[in-house]
């Protein structure tokens, strides 16, 4: 009852802070609400006209949301890499950061599922998915593994950051037996939820592209790379507008998961193609229509060819310590990553698995005006759960926020 | 030698043909040869104890879904309705059948619609209920268009599994083939949907599908190429089937790969997994003009499919089931299809299987398609 009463408090106030801010933060927010609804006018049209508003085909089925949903469930799991240190092996320097990565998990996770959702033909009879009502094709399915880690991880990432808040709200502390077994939980399933990702390609003996023993780490390596990225980011964006203390020693530590992480992808795609090209089979005309395109048809080339020079640039920067340790060149090379690996592990991953189809024929996709409304409607709908949440959860760390129960 | 096989093989029982020819005598091509119900008698302990359960609990063991789990009983049914109906207020269905002013007709067809949102997987439902939908979906059509459909909804047939060959010789291209399944199957003329894909090869190149043609409008036979026809191959060990997340596609006893297009999400990850470009996604509302609508319909088949599910080929199943070609085979005109049932000895199937040199594509992938090439 008690707890009850406190939660009721909380959500007051914490409606209280999100509605209250400074100018800048207003404009933000009336910013994002309005590609949200540019992003709601698009869907609709989706929905009235069919997936043919899209322009996905019966060559190409999968395209912008599909490569979204598979990029954002790297970002998600890329809480991860500050969880562990910070809650498992004391390492106070994450400490603050850790409630943004969790926050940003959730974000990413509620985008991903919109994504899908974005994707199906049948949005009404969604409810054919759902375990007892409906038949949920399991363990067959990878699709199926794939709802069960993402919301099971989805849970995990609200409740942890939860129960922390909730205690510090009430001026408690929280106690390390309720959240560390969670925590340690969270991270196996971090890495799981990027290998059941990975499978859902991986395992399609259809599309040699994607049949391939190092999808799986590849993914990990690239999701532990942009993940911290994006949270270095928006950490510096935190630290600029708020009060809330971030010292350099923790986005300098972040930035070492980084860099490791970006290296250990680029040894992946060097192997990568090396494969591909090296002794070229009937299987490497995916790779060849990415990298080069076949027969005249190249729209992805300009994508890869900008994807594959910043990441290699941003990772051998960030290799010396040097430059890594200017703040200002490491968000420089952050958002480069970010952008490399977004388009590598999105268009670059997914489409090319289609091109060329099971006979050869190659038909190429390029996203409609729609499609994209309805996928930047969908990161702004992420950038306001985010701010929403990491408003009250800053709210609450610096202590404006508190439960004034007792006390009145 | 075959049991420690490490990948799925699809069992023709080509092996003890003898015994198989043996007890089946009767020299019928397709399914209802009665012979084959003797083995009914020979019960053995476990399949007595199977037979034991489904008599008794059945109906409770194939109950999954909406309608599976709240169907029980009428009174409970309707209390959940509306009870649900409450929830969902503004929806069109709802307000129209909740209407007093509603003629009747507009009712009944809220009902309908109601109803069929709310059923079940086809694959799970009894006869009973199986006939329930498509009397609905007979009656709802008659309703919007006051003419009538004939759908069935007939289950495959015991000791039949179908199968294809496709003489790369013969065929010259003319495409009737795909005519014929368009108009039989009631494909969406907007988008122009086509399950058969004729590849037009050059002599001399052998089968580079990659340099083929799916999608000539020339006159045929061109000279110096020839033709091979592709389309669903109803893999035996299928990987659409797998990786459908709410079983919305599976096979048929008779081998037949299908889809409850009521069941479908549109998720589209089965055609991703197809190897064989087998599957076609209607990606706007299909439209098919009344007058050529054909009228004989199976719920599997050719019925009429919405935006935003997936469909194929289905080797013509409102047809073969009565024992009837496909109608891909029928119209070709130069006798390059060639189907029936692969457990007949005397079928022209199996004739052609074991006297001709067939192969398949993309053998290596293990999915055992029933679709064989071969030549004169
Ligand atoms: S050809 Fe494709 S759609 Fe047809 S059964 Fe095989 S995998 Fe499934
Ligand atoms: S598109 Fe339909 S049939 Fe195919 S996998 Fe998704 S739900 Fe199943």
């Amino acid at each position: 009852m008690g707890a009850f009463k406190v939660f009721r408090s909380l959500v007051v106030d914490s409606l209280d802070t999100i509605t209250k801010g400074s100018k800048k933060y207003h404009l933000w927010m009336g910013f994002l609400t309005l590609v949200m609804l540019i992003g709601m006018y698009c869907y609709s049209i989706q929905l009235e006209e069919g997936l043919s508003a899209t322009g996905m085909s019966d060559r190409v089925s999968w395209g912008l949301y599909i490569s979204n949903f598979t990029f954002l469930v790297g970002v998600a799991a890329a809480a991860v890499m500050l969880v562990m240190p910070t809650y498992v092996l004391k390492d106070i320097d994450f400490k603050q950061a850790v409630l943004i990565g969790e926050g940003l998990a959730v974000a990413a996770l509620i985008m991903c599922l919109a994504f899908v959702v974005a994707d199906m033909g049948g949005p009404s009879v969604l409810w054919h998915m759902i375990p007892g009502i409906g038949v949920f094709n399991f363990p067959n399915s990878m699709l199926t593994w794939d709802v069960i880690v993402l919301n099971g991880y989805l849970f995990i990432n609200i409740s942890i950051p939860f129960y922390i808040l909730f205690k510090h709200y009430q001026n408690k502390e929280s106690k390390k037996s309720v959240y560390v077994p969670g925590a340690i939980l969270s991270v196996f399933w971090a890495v799981g939820i990027h290998l059941v990702t990975a499978f859902l390609y991986q395992g399609l003996q259809a599309r040699p592209f994607w049949n391939n023993a190092l999808l799986g780490p590849r993914f990990l390596a690239s999701a532990f790379a942009a993940g911290p990225a994006l949270i270095i980011l928006v950490l510096a964006v935190i630290r600029s507008f708020t009060a809330f203390k971030i010292e350099d020693k923790t986005i300098k530590k972040i930035a070492m998961i980084v860099t490791v992480a970006a290296q250990i992808n680029l040894i992946m795609l060097v192997s990568e193609l090396f494969k591909e090209f090296y002794a070229p089979t009937h299987h490497s005309e995916s790779a060849y229509y990415l990298f080069f395109g076949l027969h005249g048809k190249n729209a992805l080339l300009p994508w890869i060819w900008t994807a594959i020079p910043l990441n290699v640039l941003a990772t051998v920067i960030l290799t010396f310590n040097k430059f890594r340790n200017n703040l200002k060149v490491l968000y420089f090379c952050c958002f480069m990553l970010f952008v490399a690996i977004w388009i590598e592990k999105g268009f670059g991953l997914i489409v090319p698995g289609f091109i060329p189809g099971p006979y050869g024929k190659i038909v190429e996709y390029l996203p409609t005006g729609v499609e994209i409304g309805v996928t930047i409607g969908i990161w702004a709908m992420g950038a306001f759960i985010f701010t929403i949440l990491a408003k009250t959860a800053i709210g609450i760390e610096l202590g404006e926020l508190r439960y004034k129960g007792k006390k009145a | 030698m075959s049991d420690n096989k490490k990948w799925y093989s699809l069992d023709l029982g080509l092996n003890n043909r003898k015994e198989s020819s043996g007890s089946c005598g009767c020299g019928k091509s397709k399914g209802s040869c009665n012979s084959g119900q003797k083995k009914e008698e020979e019960l053995s302990a476990d399949e007595f104890y199977e037979a034991a359960i489904n008599a008794s609990i059945g109906e409770e063991r194939h109950r999954d879904g909406f309608e599976q789990v709240f169907d029980v009983k009428m009174d409970r049914r309707s209390a959940f309705k509306k009870l649900t109906a409450s929830l969902l207020i503004g929806a069109g269905a709802i307000t129209t059948s909740c209407s007093v002013t509603a003629g009747s007709d507009t009712k009944e067809k809220a009902q309908i619609d109601w109803e069929e949102q709310f059923k079940g997987n086809y694959k799970l439902m009894t006869d009973e209920e199986k006939q329930a939908t498509i009397n609905r979906l007979m009656r709802s059509y008659e309703l919007r268009t006051n003419k009538n459909i004939n759908m069935t909804a007939e289950n495959a047939a015991e000791d039949v599994l179908f199968g294809y060959a496709f003489n790369i010789s013969k065929c010259q291209g003319y495409m009737n083939c795909v005519s014929a399944c368009v108009e039989e199957n009631n494909q969406d003329r907007n988008s122009e949907m086509q399950y058969i894909r004729i590849h037009e090869m050059k002599d001399g190149e052998g089968f580079k599908f990659d340099k083929a043609d799916d999608n000539y409008y020339h006159e045929v036979p061109a000279e110096g190429h020839f033709y091979m026809g592709t389309q669903c191959f109803h893999c035996d060990n299928p990987p659409c089937v797998e990786v459908c997340p709410v079983q919305a596609t599976w096979k048929e006893e008779d081998g037949l790969v299908v889809i409850d297009y009521d069941w479908c999400v549109g998720c589209r990850y089965c055609m991703a997994a197809c190897p064989y470009d087998g599957r076609r996604f209607n990606w706007s509302k299909p439209e098919v003009p009344e007058n050529e609508v054909n009228k004989n319909q199976h719920y599997l088949g050719n019925r009429m499919r919405k935006k935003g599910v997936m469909e194929k080929c289905t080797f013509c199943v409102q047809r073969t089931r009565k024992g009837k070609n496909p109608a891909c085979v029928e119209a070709c005109p130069t006798g390059a299809r060639i189907f029936g049932n692969l457990l007949d000895p005397n079928s022209t199937i199996r004739w052609v299987l074991e006297n001709k040199k067939v192969f398949r594509l993309k053998e290596d992938l293990g999915t055992e398609p029933k679709f064989w090439y071969f030549m004169d």
